[in-house]
């Protein structure tokens, strides 16, 4: 116990000395939370927005001045078709309001009428949120004119409503994945890189030839990254909340119990993969490798695990970040307790326990 | 009893063999110097009897503990400093000192007494808080080697310590180890400077895993019975050379500096004068001709030509 502390206490002078790796740990993961919070963002807004009125009535004004209040569209020009192809063609516009001739009549007489939306399809994900804006717009409007003789509403009306994100802003949804990817990141990666820069300049061996065993060198050398990591964490989860509005509808020590298990279990990983790199810089891209494109890809945080292929879907059992998603989404935004994330925490401390298992393994036999 | 019994010492990596059958024994408070050119198997050597690699076959024990069963037991007993001064660089003279008492489980009063004996010995009062990167070289060299006895080790070994150390420093260094020995702690010490091993009581010659000669200094010197050195400093040591290895009666020659010696086939130490005559014959400026005692350098190289290249 006692060389274990020894070690650990060693590791936390080396954190504090070592200034890029205390700003790595400390500073990288709030900045890159700024910097990915506020250019990550799935809301559009600003649409740009070319009109081809050949209507030119009170109705077709009404319309367009519609799209423009809506706060999603920006009118850019009024063109002719000629004008819309060209820019549409330089990404001047992303969508271009076409509105025919006898609109304004067809309304008044309560007839048939039609306008047509064009929309820049070279980003699909835009295009389909852009689309949805217009067709609402294009529905509320075509409401007011609805004559007072007519049935005023379908028999059966859907009244949705977005529990837990009523203004479903992708903010909510990305910051707890982001703390994920970070706090994944950083851990693996630092873990990772301080065994092997003992490896690397010898500092090892010359541990090695000390009466210690595995497990005070790697506990002691563990417990301060964890330490450092769990602050770090939880340094972003506050500048989430008071950034980006995250809520905090849970018991902040459920969420600390998940996000224990959830470093521990990067900790394991960054363990394994410093028995197996011998330089810094293997021990770098494999860190990177196994936290960052899992994270990023296989965890639902950016892409929804269901629309996976089967395959796909199988090995994101395997990445821990899945669980912490759910797990953390769950205690932020949903305010859920133990009896709903159960599942998820078990899969979090099995993960870790094996990771953990395997490194400490793989390192008593290199150390002896 | 000897401080470390090594028999029939082997360690194969693959189809190499590092080191191979080694036999040897220090006694208690000897310096005992491995004495090889890179790769001939020193480390490999050192590891072994440290416990931190397994031997292949044979055993060894050090401190009475065998290497092989029981590498925890020789861990206790030794301290360890290699040629690359393992410490934490980030991290002060005194936080080192603290953490190596640390992981030898010293309690608090024993690594102050320590703390208060390696800055004695390294010279490194006021120097507590100066982080190990900007010591010199001779202080980190020196820091090392307590950090390596900071729990009182009966036997020491010393990979290469005196690699990148200045000479006053490395002399110095020598200092403290001929004081560690008379103090009882057996000292192993491997170097390929040859000028180093006149300090070891004893010396082994290691060559391509083998052992090639083992004794005194004085035992080695003895290896070449009646041949003389003659040594030879003249203008062109090279040119010098070439001409002394065309004459009859010179065994082999090597280049020593400015100076060429010249192994003869027997002793004929009256033919340095008419060494002398035939070269100044030839053409060469003879600056001074004598018999010299063999160093150790000629004993290495004699040793390593017996052995096979």
């Amino acid at each position: 116990m006692r060389k274990m502390m020894a070690v650990a206490r060693k590791e936390f002078r080396q954190i504090w000395r070592d200034t890029r790796t205390l700003m790595t740990l400390l500073f990288v993961p709030a900045f890159f939370l700024l910097l990915y919070g506020y250019a990550l963002n799935f809301d559009i807004r600003h649409v740009g927005l070319a009109v081809d009125d050949r209507d030119r009535t009170m109705e077709s004004r009404a319309l367009i001045a519609a799209f423009v209040n809506s706060g999603y569209f920006d009118l850019v020009a009024s063109v002719d078709a000629a004008g819309t192809t060209r820019l549409m063609n330089r990404n001047d516009v992303g969508a271009a309001l076409v509105i025919p001739s006898g609109l304004g009549r067809a309304v008044r007489t309560a007839g048939p009428a039609a306008v047509q939306v064009l929309l820049n399809g070279d980003n699909a994900n835009t295009a389909t949120t852009v689309m949805g804006y217009a067709l609402t717009i294009i529905r509320s409007e075509s409401a007011r004119y609805r004559p007072a003789t007519a049935p005023s509403a379908p028999l059966v009306s859907a009244e949705p409503r977005v529990w837990y994100n009523p203004a479903l802003r992708s903010t909510l949804f990305l910051v707890p994945g982001l703390i994920a990817y970070i706090a994944m990141i950083t851990a693996v990666v630092s873990t990772a890189l301080s065994i092997v820069r003992e490896k690397e300049r010898g500092t090892m061996e010359q541990v090695r030839m000390a009466p210690l065993d595995a497990a005070s060198f790697v506990a002691g050398k563990t417990v301060p990254y964890f330490v450092v990591s769990l602050v770090s964490a939880l340094g972003i989860i506050v500048v989430a909340m008071a950034l980006f509005g995250m809520p905090m509808r849970g018991s902040w020590l459920l969420l600390l119990v998940a996000l224990s298990l959830f470093l521990a279990g990067a900790l394991g990983l960054g363990l394994l993969i410093s028995s197996v790199a011998d330089t810094q810089q293997v021990a770098f891209q494999a860190a990177l490798l196994v936290s960052f494109l899992p994270t990023l890809m296989l965890s639902g945080f950016i892409f929804p695990i269901s629309s996976m292929p089967r395959f796909l879907q199988l090995v994101t059992y395997a990445v821990p970040a899945r669980y912490f998603l759910i797990a953390l989404r769950g205690v932020v935004l949903k305010g859920v307790g133990l009896e709903a994330l159960g599942r998820e925490l078990a899969a979090l401390a099995a993960f870790a326990l094996a990771v953990l298992a395997l490194a400490s393994v793989r390192l008593r036999r290199e150390w002896s | 009893m000897n401080a470390i019994t090594a028999t029939d010492l082997t360690k194969r990596f693959g189809d190499f063999v590092a080191v191979d059958r080694l036999t040897f024994e220090v006694g208690q408070g000897e310096v005992f110097g491995f004495l090889g050119s890179n790769g001939a198997g020193k480390s490999t050597t050192i590891r072994m009897l440290c416990g931190l690699l397994k031997p292949t076959s044979g055993s060894a024990k050090v401190g009475g503990a065998d290497v092989s069963r029981d590498p925890e037991g020789v861990k206790r007993r030794i301290g360890y400093m290699s040629q690359r001064f393992s410490l934490y660089e980030q991290l002060t003279v005194d936080q080192n000192i603290r953490f190596f008492g640390g992981i030898y489980g010293l309690d608090r009063e024993r690594v102050e007494a320590r703390r208060r004996f390696v800055l004695d010995m390294a010279g490194l009062h006021g120097r507590e808080h100066t982080r190990a990167a900007d010591l010199a070289g001779g202080w980190r060299q020196r820091l090392a080697l307590g950090c390596a006895i900071l729990h009182e080790p009966p036997i020491v070994f010393l990979d290469e310590p005196t690699g990148g150390v200045d000479p006053l420093s490395r002399r110095e260094f020598w200092g403290l180890i001929d004081r560690l020995s008379a103090s009882g702690v057996t000292v192993l010490v491997t170097t390929h400077y040859l000028d180093e091993a006149e300090h070891c009581h004893r010396l082994a010659i290691i060559h391509r895993g083998l052992l090639a000669a083992l004794g005194t200094t004085d035992e080695l010197k003895r290896l070449f019975g009646d041949r003389a050195i003659v040594e030879v400093h003249a203008a062109n040591p090279v040119e010098t050379m070439r001409l002394l290895d065309r004459m009859p009666g010179i065994e082999k020659t090597s280049v020593f500096g400015t100076s060429v010696h010249a192994v003869l086939k027997d002793d004929p130490r009256h033919s340095a004068p008419a060494l002398k005559k035939r070269l100044e014959a030839a053409g060469v400026a003879v600056t001074s001709i004598d018999v010299v005692q063999p160093s150790l350098e000629d004993v290495f190289l004699e040793v390593v030509e017996r052995a096979g290249h």
